[in-house]
């Protein structure tokens, strides 16, 4: 199979095996998308759709029932270096200072690397998230949001091709999460860095995603919507919404979270100027009968 | 605030420690005894004096029994009296020699019990089986397959010490978060280094926990253990003195027991927390 895309999702399904006596559950199904190299993609949609399961599946740690994913034209198959996961709860490990969570990526990842380098490697991806006063502090001194900085310098610095990223923000407060944005979009407008991240706020995915991916509910979640963001980069968190796409792109995610696919915001969109057409129409979630 | 609080309870420690030793004291002092008008070199004869020292040890025949071992604790005069720092160097060596034993099988098999569903269910049956058996129970079989008094005490105290360790261990390996192991695969780290770098520090205060349960065990064994098989030890000191009718010398044993099994269990709980981690 050859394709042109960077990261190419094919007919990816998840069944999880029926418990006894029940029908096995199908959370999500026919899912096809690209990613190009360089492009931040949102995956939205409501709790129980599979997003976890779907970044999993990207990531290597987990099998999917069915369908393919390719990276560079390679299957995916098992996890790798080539792709950096920052966790929904940061996984940092407690025993660890600040360097050294981020020097055992990077003594993975590097494996000729002298102390030097590796110590160098360190410094720099925990001084691009501003944490080098805390580099020899262990996770329970640091806050919430400098501990999912940690995640993410950690995820940088492995170098990786692609960043996978799990509601990276979930937890952490509104004023915090806005800062931790700002930052980490700034590093990927410096960086080109290809991401996918998962979350459930919208005004996250506006102002993050070049392209955002709309999942309609589990069971048989499916991929309804291929929106791409009209905004035009770069974007800020404080001029985002005087921009005039903002508020209609806004309302067309918001009725899509709320009402479900087909809404009428979705003619209102503007078309974006890259080839890529009109968001493509929405399906409703088809009825599979399990046997 | 908390300095005064250990301030306060360092003085009611005191304040019961004086108000246990005068009780003491006042329960054993010598007693008059009515002789009636029996002669009194007939009494004399008898062992009898109108005033009769108590049976029991005073406070002070213990000090002075402290004092006298304390003074000289490593002498040897003969198999049968050596002095009490020999007694306790033998019982320490058997305890630590079982339970460093125990470690190195304990904590590679619940390496393997905690890693592996399969091994877990397979060897659950035996761990439940052998947990409860009095380590004493092994002795004869140990002294009939060994033949030695001393390494049989080590075996028991290896018996003894394993299944906390084991079941610990395994408890600790299992329970270490899917969220480590998960960063661990995406960096593709190899079985080994996962083990030594983010399995083991992750149930190390688990294993720790496991460690000192099993000192403690093992330190409460060993004196049972050497007054069975006798020879050497501070078991077999006990057992030796009460053969001597010597109550103040094995009053004066069991303050050392509890002594030396706190200061064990201080020094492991020192190891625990130095691996021990706030999680977050």
């Amino acid at each position: 199979m050859t394709t042109h895309s960077f990261i190419q999702v094919d007919g990816l399904e998840k069944t999880f095996p029926a418990p006894m006596g029940q029908e096995p559950v199908t959370v999500f199904q026919n899912l096809d998308f690209e990613i190009e190299k360089g492009e931040f993609v949102c995956l939205i949609g409501h709790s129980g759709c599979g997003k976890s399961t779907i970044l999993n599946i990207l990531a290597g740690l987990d099998a999917a029932s069915d369908g393919y994913v390719f990276m560079e034209n390679k299957e995916v198959t098992g996890p790798g270096l080539d792709r950096g996961v920052v966790f929904q709860g940061h996984a940092l490990m407690p025993w660890l200072t600040v360097r050294e969570n981020v020097a055992f990526a990077v003594k993975s990842r590097f494996k000729r690397h002298s102390n030097e380098e590796v110590n160098a490697q360190v410094e720099k991806y925990v001084d691009m998230v501003g944490l080098t006063p805390a580099i020899d502090k262990k996770p329970h001194q640091l806050s919430g949001g400098m501990r999912q900085r940690v995640g993410i310098a950690r995820a940088f610095a492995i170098e990786p091709k692609m960043l996978l990223m799990d509601e990276p923000f979930g937890a952490l407060d509104a004023l915090t999460r806005g800062v931790i944005q700002d930052e980490l979009l700034a590093i990927c407008q410096a960086t080109s860095q290809t991401v996918f991240m998962i979350t459930h706020d919208v005004d996250e995915a506006i102002l993050l995603a070049d392209k955002i991916l709309l999942m309609t509910n589990g069971p048989f979640a499916e991929v309804a919507e291929c929106a791409y963001n009209p905004l035009k980069k770069p974007r800020s968190r404080q001029e985002m919404h005087h921009d005039g796409h903002y508020y209609p792109f806004r309302n067309h995610l918001m009725d899509f979270l709320v009402n479900g696919p087909g809404t009428p915001y979705a003619e209102k969109l503007p078309v974006p100027e890259a080839g890529h057409a009109e968001p493509q129409p929405a399906r409703g979630p088809r009825k599979v009968v399990n046997g | 605030m908390s300095q005064s609080l250990n301030l306060r309870a360092g003085l009611v420690s005191i304040l019961l420690l004086l108000a246990f030793i005068g009780a003491w004291w006042g329960a054993t002092l010598p007693t008059q005894v009515d002789l009636g008008d029996m002669d009194p070199e007939y009494a004399a004869m008898m062992g009898l004096d109108s005033v009769q020292e108590s049976d029991i040890p005073t406070p002070g025949d213990i000090g002075s029994a402290i004092w006298t071992h304390l003074s000289d604790p490593f002498y040897v005069k003969g198999s049968n009296d050596m002095g009490i720092g020999i007694q306790l160097a033998h019982s320490l060596w058997r305890v630590l020699a079982g339970f460093a034993l125990a470690a190195m099988v304990a904590v590679p098999l619940g390496f393997l019990i905690g890693m592996s569903p399969l091994m877990h269910k397979a060897l659950d049956p035996y761990i439940q089986i052998l947990k409860p058996i009095s380590p004493l129970a092994w002795m004869p079989l140990a002294l009939y397959i060994i033949q030695d008094a001393s390494i049989s005490s080590i075996f028991v105290i290896f018996i003894c010490s394993i299944w906390p360790m084991m079941v610990n261990t395994a408890y600790g390996v299992a329970s270490v978060r899917d969220d480590w192991l998960a960063v661990a695969k995406t960096l593709e780290v190899g079985p080994i280094k996962k083990a030594f770098k983010v399995i083991l520090p992750a149930a190390a205060p688990t294993i720790l926990t496991g460690m000192r349960i099993s000192m403690g065990i093992a330190w409460l064994v060993i004196v049972a253990a050497e007054m069975l098989v006798g020879g050497t030890g501070i078991g077999y000191f006990i057992w030796n003195e009460w053969n001597n009718l010597d109550l103040a010398n094995v009053i004066f044993a069991i303050l050392l027991i509890g002594v030396v099994g706190m200061i064990l269990d201080m020094i492991i709980g020192l190891l625990g927390k130095a691996v021990s981690y706030k999680e977050v």
